[in-house]
């Protein structure tokens, strides 16, 4: 595609315009500042992409796939302040997902060990990774707020800090897995993954892009479920000292 | 006044948070064997200070004994089972009657069978027909009643209550002040019993600390709530109407 087409895609962006100017939804600088960012940032990944590819230099993918994951912690760690050493802990999580996917997917020669596989499906591993991140931590934080009373409870009878966190755990646990089981049930049929309509527009033979997608799917289930689990268990302790009372009580009355 | 061996001692003990002084340098013991009320005004410190008896709050400052022993220097499964608390509006776990009763001895992986449920539901005055009901649709007092059992199920040698009887009926509060009563002379168990209701704490107590705005005011043989010659602790009953 030249850039002369893709500067008249942009009517596709004046239609919002003039609609939103028409009807006073005041959305019109967002809009622009949104249709910019994109450009730029786009612009910006296609040409350190290309150049990364091109050098086949092994050291650039790593310093990719390390920026993929310091930018994934500086988004999700601001959801959970409570917990101590959340940074090290959503890296850890991150860097898992990463060596245990890469390892599976270049050891069983599922795909090539290009920079072109490793640094585009880390980038969906990744960002998936961090957005169910914030999803777990938002709903954790709620369970605990919400049961306070209960885990005190359980405390109080003689408890363990973790069987005390159980029920809630779990419940944040399940509640972040949920939209990636679901979607994937109706998946294709409301509507073809993003990826997969961008390779068939490249090209690609479209079993061939199934193929390819579901790889992603199956993978994307994986994370979904390690993101979570070991984001839960790594976190709950720090909700607790080694007193096993919870580090912030409950206000009496 | 006879001296008590102490179940509990607390020793200089004060309990700031965020800066907020709750509890100010309280001195004092809980005697073995004996029911204590703690009486005082709202916000004065008495859930806090329970709770510190049971490790679910640990002193700022000071030292609490059990029997000699710092319970900072304890294992907190075992001092929380040793002091066992019910607070005010403990919550029901989902699940049965039955499931609630037998939550203390799960928690330690172990089985608690169900004729042994059904009699302690009769020792806090229910029907062992309540064990299979849902324990959410248990009226507030029934609830009361279950979580008084709950915290029986562990067999504590001390037992803190924070408040039990303020959401019962005339009957029930009844039952519950023999039920104490008899845990207390049969068992031998140590009781800390939080009220507002004065004549229940005078009824009750054969001792009693009266805590006001995070310090302790005095303690004695119960009838000091009667007798006390301190301006404060008279204000207060004479407040409370008792
Ligand atoms: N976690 C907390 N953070 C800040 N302040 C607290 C906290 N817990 C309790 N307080 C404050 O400490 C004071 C004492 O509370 P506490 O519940 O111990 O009083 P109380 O004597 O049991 O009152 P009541 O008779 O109303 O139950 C109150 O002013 C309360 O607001
Ligand atoms: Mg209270």
């Amino acid at each position: 595609m030249s850039y002369s087409a893709l500067a008249l895609t942009l009517i596709f962006v004046l239609i919002p315009l003039l609609l939103s100017k028409t009807l006073k939804l005041g959305l019109e600088i967002d809009t622009i500042i949104a249709t910019v960012r994109s450009i730029v940032q786009l612009l910006a990944v296609g040409y350190v992409l290309k150049f990364v590819f091109d050098s086949e230099n092994f050291l650039f993918i790593i310093l990719m796939v390390a920026l993929m994951i310091g930018a994934a912690t500086q988004n999700a760690r601001k959801k959970g302040k409570e917990i101590r050493g959340i940074t090290w802990k959503l890296i850890v999580t991150f860097l898992t997902i990463e060596v245990v996917t890469q390892g599976i997917l270049i050891g069983l020669q599922i795909v090539p060990p290009t920079a072109q596989f490793i640094i585009s499906i880390s980038g969906m591993l990744i960002g998936n990774s961090m957005v169910l991140s914030i999803l777990f931590l938002n709903r954790f934080a709620s369970e605990i707020e919400g049961n306070r009373d209960e885990t005190e409870l359980i405390l109080s009878l003689g408890g363990t800090p973790k069987q005390a966190i159980h029920r809630q755990l779990i419940n944040a646990i399940k509640a972040s897995m949920i939209p990636t089981i679901e979607s994937q049930k109706t998946i294709g049929l409301v509507q073809l993954p993003g990826m997969m309509s961008g390779q068939i527009i490249a090209g690609a033979d479209p079993i061939q892009a199934v193929q390819f997608q579901l790889i992603i799917l199956f993978l994307l289930l994986s994370t979904a479920a390690v993101t979570s689990i070991m984001l839960g268990f790594l976190s709950y302790p720090a909700l607790f000292n080694e007193r096993m009372q919870m580090v912030r009580p409950k206000k009496t009355n | 006044m006879p001296v008590y061996k102490p179940a509990l001692h607390f020793k200089n003990v004060s309990y700031t948070i965020q800066q907020t002084s709750i509890l100010k340098n309280i001195t004092g013991s809980f005697p073995v064997g004996k029911i204590t009320t703690l009486v005082g005004p709202s916000g004065a410190g008495k859930t806090t200070l329970l709770k510190l008896c049971n490790g679910l709050l640990s002193p700022t400052e000071g030292e609490i004994y059990i029997e000699d022993q710092p319970i900072q220097r304890m294992e907190p499964i075992k001092l929380r089972r040793h002091a066992g608390i019910v607070l005010q509006n403990s919550p029901m776990i989902r699940g049965t009657v039955y499931d609630n009763l037998a939550l203390p001895l799960q928690l330690q992986g172990k089985d608690f069978p169900r004729r042994m449920a059904g009699e302690l539901l009769e020792l806090v005055g229910l029907d062992p027909r309540f064990l299979d009901r849902n324990a959410n649709d248990l009226s507030g007092g029934q609830q009361q009643k279950v979580s008084i059992g709950r915290t029986l199920a562990n067999q504590s040698r001390i037992l803190l209550l924070d408040e039990i009887t303020s959401a019962l009926d005339r009957v029930s509060l009844q039952e519950i002040e023999d039920l104490i009563r008899r845990v207390n002379r049969e068992r031998g168990v140590t009781v800390i019993w939080i009220t507002h209701n004065l004549e229940q704490a005078i009824r009750m107590a054969d001792y009693a600390w009266v805590v006001m705005d995070g310090e302790l005011i005095e303690t004695g043989e119960a009838d000091l709530l009667n007798t006390s010659h301190n301006d404060k602790v008279r204000q207060f009953v004479k407040g409370e109407g008792g």
